[in-house]
């Protein structure tokens, strides 16, 4: 069961129509190291990992979501003024022939999103390397993102972004440990 | 649609979310730190703050959760507008 709460995880402050900017954005959304999946690989995983870190990928899954809430509201902010000759301007003139103003989970390029980005081996060390990998990359992209606007208030929301993927996969690598000690350990059952 | 919300809404709301990010940075610590008994000191003693802090913002602006997880007054205002995108 989830429960929703009706605010943001962090404040996100948009001032103006960009619909180019929002363009790149929607990568973290529907791309292929986003937040949608992040949030699906962890949440996919955690049945079948051990029981000492179904924890840690229940909550990192669930702070997924408040972070693709997020983007989402700045995809939505950047470009809900937006006419069809600015979006045709941006480059998201065919985004707006399938959509109009709506999301969609697809990279910035336009490619849909797929379950194939994200996978549970059903071997908690190479799920958790995964996982660790994946938030590494999406700290990549976040700091790309930042790098492609001078916009600071988007940069702002971008920064705490990177940051919590930086802490996560802190997280994964302390999980990896717990697991290693687990293993080495003689158990009796 | 953009919505005008009183600016005590935004005081409100920032101070929440600072107290909330305390306890989700906890929440991961924990979780791969369960006997860290000062690192659950520390989270209950966020908790309790987050309770006053809920209760004022909901007694303002309207309940923050559902499904019986927040108050909801005699009349029915979760599904009414602002929602976090519109703000």
């Amino acid at each position: 069961m989830w429960i929703y709460e009706k605010k943001l995880q962090y404040p996100v402050r948009v001032s103006k129509c960009d619909p180019r900017l929002a363009k790149y954005l929607i990568e973290q959304y529907g791309g292929a190291d986003g937040e949608l999946a992040a949030a699906l690989r962890y949440l996919n995983q955690r049945y079948s990992i051990p029981d000492r870190v179904i924890g840690l990928l229940t909550d990192i899954g669930t702070e997924e979501f408040a972070h693709l809430e997020m983007i989402a509201t700045m995809v939505y902010k950047l470009t809900k003024d937006a006419t069809p000759e600015q979006l045709k301007a941006a480059g998201l003139g065919e985004h707006f022939a399938d959509h109009d103003h709506a999301l969609a989970y697809h990279n910035a390029a336009g490619v849909p999103w797929t379950a194939t980005y994200i996978q549970a081996k059903g071997d908690p060390i190479a799920d958790l390397y995964e996982d660790i990998a994946a938030e590494e990359k999406a700290r990549a992209t976040y700091q790309w993102l930042i790098d492609l606007t001078d916009d600071v208030d988007i940069q702002d929301a971008l920064k705490f972004l990177r940051e919590r993927e930086i802490v996560h996969s802190l997280r994964f690598r302390e999980a990896v440990e717990i697991l290693k000690e687990h293993q080495g350990q003689k158990r009796l059952f | 649609m953009e919505q005008t919300v009183p600016k005590e809404y935004y005081q409100y709301l920032h101070e929440l979310q600072a107290v909330d990010f305390a306890l989700v940075e906890l929440t991961l610590y924990l979780d791969t730190h369960p006997d860290d008994a000062q690192a659950l000191a520390q989270f209950q003693q966020f908790q309790r703050r987050k309770q006053t802090l809920m209760h004022q913002f909901e007694s303002n602006f309207g309940p923050l959760q559902e499904f019986g997880n927040s108050p909801v007054g005699n009349r029915w205002t979760w599904s009414e507008a602002p929602w976090p995108w519109q703000v």
